[in-house]
């Protein structure tokens, strides 16, 4: 098109006329639903046997949305006659999601690999304090967890991975 | 002789009910189809989105639930708002829209009132709004309203003149100024002698509709033209202070001068009621199809234009109506007319 005077406002009534006759991207949600992609930030799950109790998530928490208690306990020693081990147990751990941002800062930083994303994202609830999932609840929704993706060609697997 | 008198008397009175019920009604229906058909359905679109989907089939009644719920708002006067001038003036405002519809044509025989000056009346009335908003911002006793309404008037002063120019270029061609003539002189008109589809005035004053659909558009107060109601500076303009059945009058008002001055511009430009092979009683049945169909063409240019462009900056705004819009609409009037003297 050659240049003219107001080029400029044709071309935009012209976008809003393309548009118009596009179809929409709307998903009309209760009624149709979307796959969300594998990786989506849904919900985040959490696996209890891999937490330490190192707080890494909750002070990483940008809105202090993670709530952490555990204490100290005695586990057998790893070899015959040696000294029963310190672990840390955890008592409560809790996210409340009416204040989770879903950054996913706290994936990122846990270092043992007790949290994860999950795609789900259909847990609204009427009463705002039914939106903080305790550990149990946080447990169930590991089963959503998609698995991680396959290492690739050569790579050597993570200590104690699974065969 | 005084029996005949009472017996027109009785059939004066009958016909102007049904012609006020009729306009009544045509109001709330205008505005409930340009905002269902263009404020949800087509702006939606324009913004790959579907728009309300819920209330009705494919949310059709929307806005009779929207009006449901202004309906059982609270009705607030501000405490130190002028509360009789506050009450009064979206009834000045929707007075205007009503006296719009007047002098539209909708068939041969389909028109309230055949007013030799027609064209003239509907520009005159629809200017009266002004009184309104200027009414509204004032009694309001808020200084967004009132810096609303002023801007609003000057808006609407200014661009009166462009809405008018515009129309004469129109009234100089068909050789009055009755909507009814305008319409029969499209019918009858013929471009180089060819007559099949009479004259639609767009053919031969594009300028004049282009002018005409910018000065409605300013008229009407719709982005790109809408400093008087720019939310993002002065809440809603003089209607900041309204609620309930109040703010409802405005909306009703807004989209129902909308529907008249497409209709108007229907009727001047694009033939009005007037279906080419469309002749006697079977004209007043189809004709207000027909000029139902061209006001939504009317409407949908500008409520394209509304949901494409940006807000003016007021300088702008009124450098366009006075530097821009008002020259070309008089070489417009002065090159109609030549071209009528010489060509007739």
């Amino acid at each position: 098109m050659p240049d003219f005077p107001g080029k400029g406002l044709f071309k935009g009534l012209g976008v809003t006329f393309k548009t118009m006759l596009e179809p929409n991207v709307t998903v009309q949600y209760p009624h149709e639903k979307e796959a969300p992609p594998t990786r989506a930030r849904g919900v985040i799950a959490l696996k209890e046997e891999n937490c330490t109790v190192c707080m890494l998530c909750a002070r990483s928490c940008p809105d202090w949305c993670i709530y952490i208690e555990g204490h100290k306990d005695k586990a057998p020693p790893r070899r015959e006659g040696g000294k029963p081990r310190t672990v840390q147990k955890l008592d409560r751990f809790d996210i409340d999601y009416s204040l989770c941002m879903y950054c996913g800062i706290c994936v990122e930083v846990c270092p043992f690999d007790a949290l994860f994303w999950s795609p789900e994202y259909e847990y609204s609830e009427v009463r705002i304090a039914d939106l903080l999932h305790d550990k149990d609840r946080l447990g169930e929704w590991m089963k959503t967890v998609p698995e991680p993706p396959p290492l690739e060609v050569g790579a050597t697997p993570a200590k104690g991975a699974k065969k | 002789m005084g029996h005949l008198l009472a017996l027109d008397l009785t059939a004066y009175w009958a016909t102007t009910t049904i012609k006020v019920l009729v306009v009544l009604g045509l109001i709330p229906a205008g505005a409930l189809i340009l905002g269902y058909v263009f404020l949800l359905k087509m702006m939606s679109f324009m913004q790959s989105r579907l728009g309300p989907m819920e209330a009705g089939p494919y949310g059709t009644l929307q806005l009779v639930a929207d009006g449901v719920k202004f309906l059982q708002k609270e009705d607030i006067f501000p405490d130190r708002a002028d509360r009789r001038v506050f009450a009064l003036a979206p009834v000045v405002v929707l007075m205007s829209t009503f006296l719009l519809y007047m002098v539209i044509p909708a068939g041969p025989r389909l028109i309230v009132e055949d007013l030799d000056t027609g064209v003239i009346f509907a520009l005159a009335v629809s200017s009266l709004s002004v009184i309104g908003v200027l009414m509204a911002g004032w009694a309001s006793a808020n200084k967004y309203a009132l810096i609303g309404a002023l801007r609003a008037a000057g808006q609407l002063i200014a661009y009166e003149l462009p809405l008018v120019l515009a129309v004469v270029g129109v009234a100089i061609q068909a050789g009055t100024f009755s909507l009814q003539g305008i319409v029969h002189a499209q019918a009858e008109g013929s471009i180089f002698g060819i007559g099949a589809i009479g004259n639609p005035f767009i053919l031969t004053q594009f300028v004049g509709f282009v002018l005409f659909l910018a000065a409605a558009q300013a008229e009407l107060s719709q982005t790109p033209f809408d400093m008087p109601v720019a939310e993002s500076e002065l809440v809603a303009g003089y209607m900041t202070e309204y609620t309930g059945f109040r703010f409802l009058f405005f909306f009703m008002g807004e989209f129902g001068t909308a529907f008249a001055l497409s209709a108007i511009g229907a009727t001047l430009f694009l033939g009005g009621w007037y279906l080419p092979g469309v002749h006697g009683t079977l004209a007043d049945v189809v004709g207000p199809l027909v000029l139902g169909a061209k006001i939504m063409m009317v409407a949908f240019l500008i409520f394209w234009v509304r949901f494409s462009y940006p807000r003016f900056r007021e300088d702008q705004l009124q450098a366009i109506a006075w530097k821009f819009l008002i020259p070309i609409s008089l070489v417009n009037i002065l090159v109609t007319g030549v071209l009528k003297v010489v060509v007739k």
